[in-house]
């Protein structure tokens, strides 16, 4: 962790803007950001899975994962969809609006752990955006690691977005994309169905290597049982969360999720750690 | 130094101020720059606020604690701690109630500024062994350390510059239960400098090299074994008057085990979900954070403020409540305060101040609600080995 590396003080952000503003889809857009001070830029570092507390001027913070390159840390993008009022803020940002940034907090995905295995991606709507990473490190590092599927589900066909950065991974080495909707369109070309449908077309060495998760909370119980019925290890299992936010640092509660902070435990956990609290309701 | 018959911590002891030399303490404080702070009687509670003089202070002043209840009676006599405590406890004083974090300016970039608390020295008279261990648990929350990889700047810089008087209890009242939970009614450590109240004097020690500075400025006379033996035998009475005892053994397992248990059901029938008991607890530290903007826009204050478990926007994700009923939030936060937080802090994130039991306006007691999840495990084990009685 090198958030603070650069800051004494954990909740001041430091000033950014933004380089680039990308549409992905309806309501969900992409922020490339800058930190403005060279020194801050040259210091910051992130790692797969982390994620920064985005400020809007007058309005608050928001947390949002980095969907970027953890090789490129100059250049750091967020995908967001505009929900709340900071989203829906940060919507309205163009190329050269200002904002305030502090990061990265948080245990990102087990990028030592899973060297040298299979890596099986499995994601639900916008949950594609935190594991994004991961793949960019994956592909860069190919050798390092086996054999990558992803398995990424939409409610609707229109709901996809990195279209182009798929299919650039369709194409990377030893790499599978199995992309599924609930319904589909005449236009669809991939799957129908559940995500957790996916699972039935995989090679079955992909349930001997590292699964890793993002989507909503059942979605992600549904899929680890039915990995966890492949025999794979909860262990092996792999899941980002995630609760309200305000300070990211273990200090204003919010995150709490049984005796875990997701801010700085997680947002990434084991299958292990959190499956008891994941079967409970208002947790 | 003297150490009791149940094997207790000693006590530093460094002789005897008289009630009527009480002042001398304030104005020491006082000289030596500190704002000071004491009990004060106000709206029919006691409450810290700023003190002046020894003769501001409440003299025979009781409170009677029960469940949803709290009054002052008098005592009849010329005593200033037999009070007990009132809602307050020292948390305001390191994690302000609302504060303002940094500034904004906006002018096409945005520059921020950090806004630390100026620093001025406190000093609080009157602390408990309940409150000190409310610091203790906090501490772990907000400085950098074993269970935390920041420290909170503005608690840090509060935290260095706070003078604790401690009085070590002599009375309990009836919703105490510190002595189950270790935390007292003996202040331990974390004091500056500790009083024992006897007839008409204070039992005085040192806790710190700060606290021996002090009390080399007063007129302290020497302390004879009685007067040492009469305090420790007064703080062991008031521990054995505790009549609660919150049973903390394997309680991780118990409640975590008892997620959907129908007791959660029954409390929330009680539970108005107000938010008093995390108010008033010693150790409760959820803030939320907000902006406040000037009325021309170019600047923003980002200030933070208690929040509490119990509140609709405390559990908000994405425009849904994480935690929707009242049973899940009165879970939350007894799971967190009694179990969840050994977890995370290495400690109990309750000190058996009972002030959640004082102030809760429906009186649910804690203490009541983790039995009733006991009990039954407590009577199966009772009856477990035995063979069903024949009918």
């Amino acid at each position: 962790m090198n958030a603070v590396a650069w800051s004494r003080n954990p909740y001041l952000p430091h000033a950014a803007q933004v380089v680039e503003r990308v549409e992905e889809g309806r309501d969900i857009f992409t922020l490339r950001l800058r930190l403005s001070d060279a020194g801050a830029r040259a210091a910051y570092r992130f790692q797969p899975g982390q994620f920064n507390m985005l400020y809007l001027y007058g309005v608050g913070e928001v947390a949002i994962s980095i969907v970027s390159d953890p090789d490129d840390p100059g250049l750091i993008d967020h995908t967001i969809r505009a929900v709340g009022r900071v989203t829906q803020g940060l919507q309205r940002l163009k190329a050269g609006d200002a904002l305030g940034l502090r990061g990265p907090f948080g245990r990102g995905w087990p990028v030592e752990a899973a060297r040298g295995r299979s890596l099986l991606l499995i994601t639900g709507g916008l949950g594609c955006a935190p594991t994004t990473s991961m793949i960019h490190y994956a592909l860069q590092r190919r050798e390092s690691y086996g054999a990558l599927t992803l398995c990424h589900g939409v409610k609707h066909p229109g709901d996809l977005i990195y279209g182009e950065r798929i299919q650039s991974w369709c194409a990377a080495p030893d790499t599978q994309v199995l992309l599924t909707a609930d319904k589909g369109t005449p236009e669809w070309r991939g799957r129908v169905g559940q995500v957790t449908q996916t699972l039935e077309d995989i090679a079955p060495e992909m349930f001997k290597g590292v699964a890793m998760m993002c989507g909503p909370e059942p979605m992600m119980r549904a899929v680890a049982e039915n990995l966890l019925r492949r025999g794979m290890a909860p262990a092996d299992i792999y899941l980002s969360l995630e609760r309200n936010m305000q300070c990211a640092v273990g200090h204003c509660g919010h995150c709490m999720f049984g005796g875990k902070f997701i801010c700085k435990d997680g947002p990434v956990f084991s299958y292990t750690e959190v499956s008891a609290l994941l079967a409970v309701k208002g947790l | 130094m003297l150490g009791t018959a149940k094997g207790e911590p000693v006590m530093s002891v460094a002789g005897l101020l008289k009630r009527d030399q009480l002042d001398v303490l304030i104005q020491t404080l006082r000289a030596r720059g500190y704002r000071v702070v004491g009990p004060r009687a106000k709206s029919g509670a006691i409450v810290y606020d700023e003190v002046s003089r020894a003769d501001e202070l409440p003299v025979g002043l009781v409170s009677v604690q029960e469940p949803g209840r709290y009054r002052l009676e008098d005592s009849g006599n010329g005593r200033l701690f037999d009070y007990v405590h009132g809602p307050e406890s020292l948390k305001r004083f390191l994690f302000a109630p609302q504060e303002t974090l940094w500034t904004v300016e906006q002018n096409g970039e945005v520059r921020f500024k950090e806004t630390l608390p100026e620093i001025r020295p406190l000093a609080v008279i009157g602390a408990r062994a309940c409150d000190l261990a409310g610091v203790s648990v906090q501490d772990r929350t907000f400085l950098k350390g074993r269970y935390n990889d920041f420290s909170d700047p503005y608690y840090a810089t509060r935290r260095e510059n706070l003078f604790i008087v401690a009085v070590h209890c002599t009375r309990s009242a009836a919703t105490c239960f510190c002595a189950s939970m270790n935390t007292g009614p003996r202040a331990r450590e974390g004091y500056d400098i500790a009083l024992t109240e006897l007839e008409d004097a204070f039992l005085v020690g040192a806790g710190s090299a700060a606290g021996e500075a002090v009390l080399a400025d007063l007129p302290l006379q020497p302390a004879h074994e009685g007067e040492i033996t009469q305090a420790a035998q007064a703080i062991d009475a008031a521990a054995r008057s505790q009549t609660r005892r919150l049973d903390t053994e394997n309680i991780q397992a118990l409640l975590f085990n008892n997620l959907e248990h129908p007791r959660w059901d029954d409390v929330a029938e009680r539970c108005l979900s107000c938010g008093n008991c995390t108010l008033v607890c010693p150790t409760c530290f959820c803030h939320r954070e907000t902006d406040v903007a000037s009325l021309d826009g170019k600047e923003s204050g980002h200030q933070r403020q208690w929040d509490s478990c119990f509140t609709l926007e405390h559990g908000y994700l994405h425009g849904a409540q994480i935690r929707p009923q009242i049973r899940h939030r009165y879970r939350q936060w007894l799971t967190h305060k009694l179990a969840a937080w050994i977890e995370q802090f290495g400690v109990s994130g309750c000190v058996g101040c009972g002030r959640c039991i004082t102030w809760c306006p429906t009186g649910i007691d804690l203490i009541e609600e983790v039995n009733a999840i006991r009990l039954p495990a407590a009577l199966r084990r009772r009856h477990g080995a035995q063979p069903e009685a024949k009918t």
